[in-house]
């Protein structure tokens, strides 16, 4: 497109254009992103359409909107996962689950997000509506708006197809307190399911990598799992979903902000066979591997079973598992009985295990 | 997983266990080294040391091929791809490898420049292939496992003809090392290493075979027992050099039969004859110069060495005075023993080599042993305590 596009009329809010955008063939161009018509044209047709809603809808700069009484909770997240789509997902989806999980692991209820796009010149205008029609639907999956955005594109050569942030605004119900420091010893650690999906999913599509596998990403919003966990056990003490780093991150960063140590027991640690066998032939631990749509709790034992029931009985945590207990411990140490018999470390990742998984 | 958990059975873990607690004799102690780095991380990762008596103690060895490697090789590598521009193909963890000024493969791509962190020699050659405008050099390191896919790639270059494809060749020799170690005056003379048999790699073994190291079990009086990977195969290696020290034997015994025979693989010792000649020396980080224990490729086949394609500098370099990976790397020391250990010294700050590689000891110990510190200091019955 669009040099020659221009607004030929407007209707209320709705501008048209004498061609329509170009989404079977066209490429994203520098003028989608330099305020003029054309990027006006790429809002209205690609990102209105999919997103509409009452505040964005409004098309202002900001979006202006009531939040229910309660604490806030705001959280932004970055996107610049390669490849973009991916078996089980894409980045859109991805953009949209990340940051509702950001949110939901406070407690709150996730309400609106903001969607920032860098595209590169010359991506094509199909897959980027394939991109924005996921978020849409993830967003309405989870319950929550899109209210507003920005776009801007970059010379080609200097993105990678399209990058997405988004950031996130929820409110944390009456009675819920939850913070990495909040975690004491005597507590029993939860994790909602099997470990390193999204990690192996991406890892088979890398192109010095490919193998085949079954294995899809687990990439879902949490926020409707959490609701369930703190309707019946509000005293969660700090849930985390474990992203980059995977479950040994989120153990560590834990224990050191909560000033605890660790002990997980490999036995009771869901990995999926082929996501074993995946880790196994590349020298990886499926404990470093990344997920995007399971989190780790934290609670007091004496809730722990009543908080599992809970989390088995939703679809998104029917194979949660209570993996190991928070212990005193100077030290901080994370540690874990091995499925052998004797006991190790489960250290933070090392290096870069693989990058651009999110 | 089949064929995998068999391996890592709990049950038959505690057995084997039990069993060398009740034939390790308690009045005297065992000490065995694992030469592979393999080893090493199989015993940290599945917390081997927790299952055995203390009186079984096990030495770290230096079958860590990133580990190994001297500091002016690498800088070498470094400079290939700095200097000369090279599209420089290597192994993940060797890209991480301090050099000299604390200058990493790592860094030089942060830098600008073309570092490929490859899974396979092979994919070192299809960039070659794709890219006939650059220079692919494969950085080539590791014991007799990873040198006979180096050969093929050699051969397949010569096959497509390439011109813009070389192999900078590091790879060194099992043997030769374990006969360095037993050579050593800390094993031979001084007493400082107590040494009363080795844990035979595994992969390299499916190669060489197990044939090469009955000279060590007679010369020297040493068992050796080969041994899988899996951390059933090493505790089931370790009974075994148990029992051989309690009946006085020293024979070379094969745990890894599932794969490893006399003789080896024959076809990938052909291949590597073909392609490859002994250096009359070469240096080891930790072991120094030890003759006879590295390839290097065939004059026949030069125009695929990067060392004659390029000029290649060897400039020597003063390691970090309190590094004692060297004396880590003969078993004289432990990880513990360095003062560097945990501070600063970290994987993620690596000073030493051992710290890089998660085949290395210091790496393997901080990584999945650290938890032990709290017992370290009542521990006086270790080796180099």
């Amino acid at each position: 497109m669009t040099e020659q596009s221009r607004t030929d009329s407007t209707d209320g809010n709705k501008r048209h254009y004498s061609h329509t955008l170009d989404l079977s063939k066209g490429k994203v161009e520098m003028v989608h992103g330099s305020g003029g018509k054309a990027m006006a044209q790429l809002i209205d047709e690609l990102f209105l359409n999919a997103f509409s809603n009452p505040w964005l809808d409004e098309m202002n700069d900001q979006a202006c909107f009531q939040l229910p009484a309660g604490r806030v909770v705001m959280a932004t997240d970055s996107h610049v996962i390669s490849p973009l789509f991916f078996p089980g997902g894409d980045i859109g989806c991805l953009s949209v689950h990340g940051t509702v999980n950001d949110v939901a692991m406070s407690g709150a209820v996730p309400k609106y997000l903001s969607a920032g796009f860098i595209l590169e010149e010359g991506y094509p205008l199909a897959d980027l509506q394939a991109i924005v029609t996921s978020m849409a639907v993830a967003a309405e999956e989870a319950g929550v708006y899109i209210v507003t955005g920005d776009t801007k594109v970059v010379e080609r050569g200097k993105g990678d197809g399209c990058f997405i942030t988004t950031t996130g605004i929820g409110v944390v119900p009456e009675g819920v307190s939850m913070g990495a420091d909040r975690v004491t010893a005597g507590d029993k650690i939860i994790v909602s399911g099997s470990l390193g999906d999204h990690g192996v999913a991406i890892m088979s599509l890398r192109e010095n990598l490919t193998f085949e596998t079954t294995i899809e990403s687990d990439t879902q919003s949490l926020n409707d799992l959490v609701a369930a966990m703190v309707e019946v056990v509000p005293d969660i003490h700090c849930l985390r979903d474990p992203t980059r780093g995977g479950l040994s991150a989120t153990l560590n960063e834990i224990a050191q902000q909560s000033k605890v140590g660790m002990q997980v027991y490999e036995t009771e640690i869901p990995v999926k066979p082929q996501v074993k066998a995946a880790c196994e032939f590349l020298g990886l631990d499926p404990l470093f591997v990344a997920n995007e749509g399971k989190l780790v709790a934290f609670c007091p034992a004496a809730k722990a079973e009543q908080l599992l029931a809970v989390m088995r009985a939703h679809p998104k945590g029917m194979d949660a598992a209570i993996i190991g207990d928070v212990i005193e411990d100077d030290l901080q140490f994370v540690q874990m009985q091995t499925a052998f018999g004797g006991n190790r470390m489960v250290d933070w990742i090392n290096g870069e295990q693989l990058p651009r998984i999110c | 997983m089949k064929y995998v958990d068999e391996y890592r059975d709990g049950g038959l873990a505690r057995e084997i266990a039990a069993k060398i607690c009740a034939e390790a004799t308690p009045e005297r102690a065992y000490h065995f080294m694992e030469f592979c780095g393999g080893h090493t991380h199989a015993i940290f990762r599945y917390g081997i040391p927790d299952l055995l008596p203390d009186n079984v103690k096990m030495i770290h060895g230096p079958g860590c091929p990133v580990c190994v490697l001297p500091i002016p090789r690498l800088d070498a590598a470094i400079e290939l791809a700095v200097t000369h521009g090279v599209t420089l193909c290597s192994y993940g963890d060797m890209l991480r490898v301090p050099g000299s000024r604390k200058r990493s493969l790592l860094k030089a791509k942060a830098e600008g420049a073309d570092v490929r962190m490859v899974y396979s020699c092979m994919d070192a050659l299809r960039i070659a292939q794709e890219n006939p405008e650059k220079e692919v050099v494969f950085f080539a390191i590791g014991f007799e496992t990873t040198t006979p896919p180096t050969a093929l790639v050699i051969n397949q270059a010569k096959k497509l003809g390439l011109k813009n494809f070389t192999v900078y060749c590091n790879h060194v020799l099992t043997p030769a090392a374990i006969s360095n170690i037993l050579e050593s005056p800390e094993v031979r003379e001084l007493g400082v290493l107590p040494l009363d048999g080795f844990v035979g790699p595994a992969h390299v073994s499916t190669v060489i075979g197990s044939q090469p190291y009955h000279y060590f079990a007679e010369e020297y009086q040493k068992p050796v027992v080969i041994a899988g990977f899996e951390p059933l195969d090493v505790l089931q290696a370790i009974l075994m050099l148990v029992r051989q020290i309690n009946e006085g034997r020293a024979e070379v015994e094969n745990e890894f039969s599932r794969a490893v025979t006399y003789m080896g693989n024959s076809r990938a010792k052909q291949v590597v004859a073909d392609t490859f000649e002994l250096r009359r020396s070469f240096e080891w980080r930790g072991l120094g110069v030890v003759p006879y224990s590295a390839l290097k490729i065939k004059d026949s086949l030069s125009e695929f060495d990067a060392e004659k394609r390029f000029i290649v500098n060897y400039r020597s370099t003063r390691e970090n005075k309190s590094c004692e990976c060297g004396a880590i790397l003969r078993g004289v020391k432990s990880p513990r023993d360095c003062t560097l250990f945990g501070d600063p010294c970290t994987p993620e700050n690596p000073l030493g080599s051992c710290m890089v590689s998660s085949e290395g000891a210091c790496a393997a110990y901080y990584s999945y042993g650290r938890y032990q510190e709290r017992t370290f200091a009542t521990d006086q019955s270790h080796p180099a305590a």
